[in-house]
């Protein structure tokens, strides 16, 4: 029997078995490819941000250090771009931390005489982990960047 | 907030035109208090942060910021504004013992 069912895997029947392992596995590796799980309530707040839109992921930059010794002060610029029209305007970015205890860091709200849609502090990150940035635009539309900093020392509590 | 402690101001390019884009500086003393450390006695010391920044021109909302414990003590923040006119920038901080701060940058264009 053995040797039977060899035979009956045809050449379709594998083709369309490649095609599924390769999709399993694409979809795998489309989710959330975070360096670190989410602590914090960072699911929620984001959720409770974008609704049910779809994000687009180009569109934001943030630049951060890509190793922070100190995460008590770890500077920060978000940009987004835009023409920074009446019509057509970034309103607000929220900058997200997914590793902190409080996941909301800060809400910056931009109008047309803010002519540029960019920002900069300095943050405080627990430990290494992602940080988002979500841009919502004037048409409704959000946009999503995201970085990863490793913390060395953290900067919450303690 | 401690009254000794004058907010600062600065824009880039100090002279703009008429139409430039400018870019301003705030920096702010403040121990923006997390309220999740503990003090030697275990016990927490309680939240206090500057949880609102406005910028206004001439009354108008130019920029606004609502902060939360994530921001680092002695808030910086830049951010960018048109400048259309000769006026005043007013810059206002709030912390959550409703103390309020604030200065004023004189715009002129060239």
């Amino acid at each position: 029997m053995v040797p039977l069912q060899l035979e009956t895997l045809d050449r379709r029947q594998f083709v369309v078995g490649a095609a599924t392992a390769a999709a399993i596995f694409a979809l795998f590796r489309s989710l959330p490819a975070s360096a670190q799980a989410t602590t914090g309530d960072f699911d929620s707040v984001f959720k409770k941000i974008v609704g049910d839109a779809q994000p687009g992921d180009s569109g934001v930059e943030i630049n951060l250090p890509e190793i922070a010794e100190n995460g008590n002060t770890v500077p920060f610029t978000v940009s987004v771009k835009s023409p920074m029209t009446k019509e057509d305007h970034v309103k607000a970015v929220h900058l997200l931390s997914t590793g902190n205890p409080q996941a909301t860091v800060a809400a910056f709200h931009f109008t047309p005489a803010s002519g540029l849609a960019n920002v900069s502090g300095r943050m405080r990150l627990a430990k290494t982990q992602d940080v988002v940035a979500v841009a919502e635009l004037s048409n409704g539309k959000f946009l999503v960047g995201k970085q990863l900093v490793k913390v060395t020392i953290g900067g919450c509590g303690g | 907030m401690a009254n000794n402690t004058k907010p600062r101001a600065k824009i880039t390019p100090a002279n703009p035109k008429a139409g430039d884009v400018i870019e301003v500086k705030t920096l702010i003393s403040h121990v923006m208090e997390t309220g999740l450390r503990k003090d030697k006695d275990g016990k927490t010391i309680p939240r206090n942060i500057i949880n609102s920044f406005k910028a206004t021109f001439e009354g108008e909302p130019v920029f606004s910021a609502e902060l939360q414990p994530g921001i680092s003590a002695n808030p910086y923040i830049a951010f960018h504004m048109k400048v259309e006119k000769a006026g005043s920038l007013e810059l206002t901080w709030v912390d959550d013992a409703g103390e309020t701060s604030s200065t004023t940058v004189p715009l002129t264009v060239s």
